[in-house]
């Protein structure tokens, strides 16, 4: 099964890089764009686990490495999910 | 006092912390293998600056797992002093031993210059050989030390006087434009509650000898040595 997590900064938190490219794309004419937050994905192959050990599994690696729950925030989906 | 430095891969002011503690302050100095699981019998853990891990994931974010990290989080929860300088303040912030975290610069620049701080508690195992109000040149570099804690977390660090030290203007006043890297309330130096782990984002090791340019980084380690 492979799962994607992304993840981003909090709404509370300011994004300076978020910003800066907001800016940029400002200064291209792109006008319509409101706002940017930028933040991380990665793609994790997990073996030998269903969707149930799944949602126990990635929750817990997120909080514990992968974000830092004082200032980041995840949402993660499967993308691959390969069935015996 | 018996001070240990940690060196973790990636670590690169440990020369410069090891050398002021032993040869500056005169103090027996060990260094400490992230990878060893014995703090040697020191008095003191210095987690030093640099890149640990290449910064991957988060400044600090790896060095966390080091099989050395519980035996400092024993060490510091029976009360040991620990300081954390630069890269070691955020390995500080991602272990819980101090609140909050470190965001990118607020002008996304890495920024190495010196800089002004105000000493704001001179009442801290860290700072008592300084005066309240006292402003001290130390140098930064850094690219993610831009203080975060969310509102409630740093009411409670303001509440409790934890912290030591804050960006400033030469003449102590805390501007927007001393505030380099955008820390919220200007926090340059921040303790625990109980007062025996800090992190810092300047170099005092930078700052201890007059052929540097400035030895105001020694009422850091001179504080650490004298009783309080």
């Amino acid at each position: 099964m492979k799962v994607r997590i992304l993840v981003s900064f909090k709404d509370s938190v300011l994004d300076p890089q978020g910003q800066t490219v907001k800016n940029a794309l400002h200064t291209l004419g792109y006008q319509a764009v409101q706002d940017v937050r930028q933040g991380k994905v990665f793609e994790i192959d997990l073996a030998g686990v269903d969707l149930a050990g799944a949602e126990k599994i990635i929750p817990e690696i997120s909080d514990k490495v992968l974000a830092n729950p004082i200032i980041e925030k995840f949402t993660w989906q499967i993308i691959e999910d390969e069935r015996p | 006092m018996k001070f240990g430095v940690v060196v973790f891969p990636g670590s690169n002011c440990d020369f410069d912390t090891y050398h002021v503690l032993s040869d500056v302050i005169h103090q027996p100095t060990v260094w400490l293998w992230h990878k060893d699981r014995d703090l040697r019998g020191v008095d003191a853990v210095v987690l030093p600056g640099g890149f640990s891990y290449g910064d991957y994931l988060r400044s600090g974010a790896i060095a966390r797992f080091s099989p050395l990290m519980p035996k400092v989080r024993e060490f510091a929860d029976k009360g040991g002093l620990v300081i954390g300088i630069c890269n070691g303040f955020q390995v500080l912030l991602e272990l819980g031993l101090l609140p909050g975290a470190m965001l990118r610069n607020k002008n996304l620049k890495f920024l190495c210059q010196h800089v002004s701080i105000r000493i704001d508690n001179s009442q801290t195992r860290f700072s008592h050989r300084g005066t309240k109000g006292q402003v001290l040149r130390v140098p930064i570099a850094h690219f993610d030390g831009n203080y975060y804690a969310p509102p409630e977390t740093l009411k409670e660090i303001e509440d409790n006087g934890q912290v030591v030290f804050r960006y400033c203007d030469p003449e102590g006043r805390l501007t927007e434009e001393s505030n380099v890297n955008g820390s919220l309330h200007n926090i340059a130096g921040l303790m625990n509650k109980r007062g025996n782990i800090m992190g810092m984002m300047p170099h005092p090791e930078r700052a201890s000898e007059a052929i540097l340019g400035s030895e105001d980084g020694r009422i850091v380690f001179g504080s650490l040595i004298s009783g309080f």
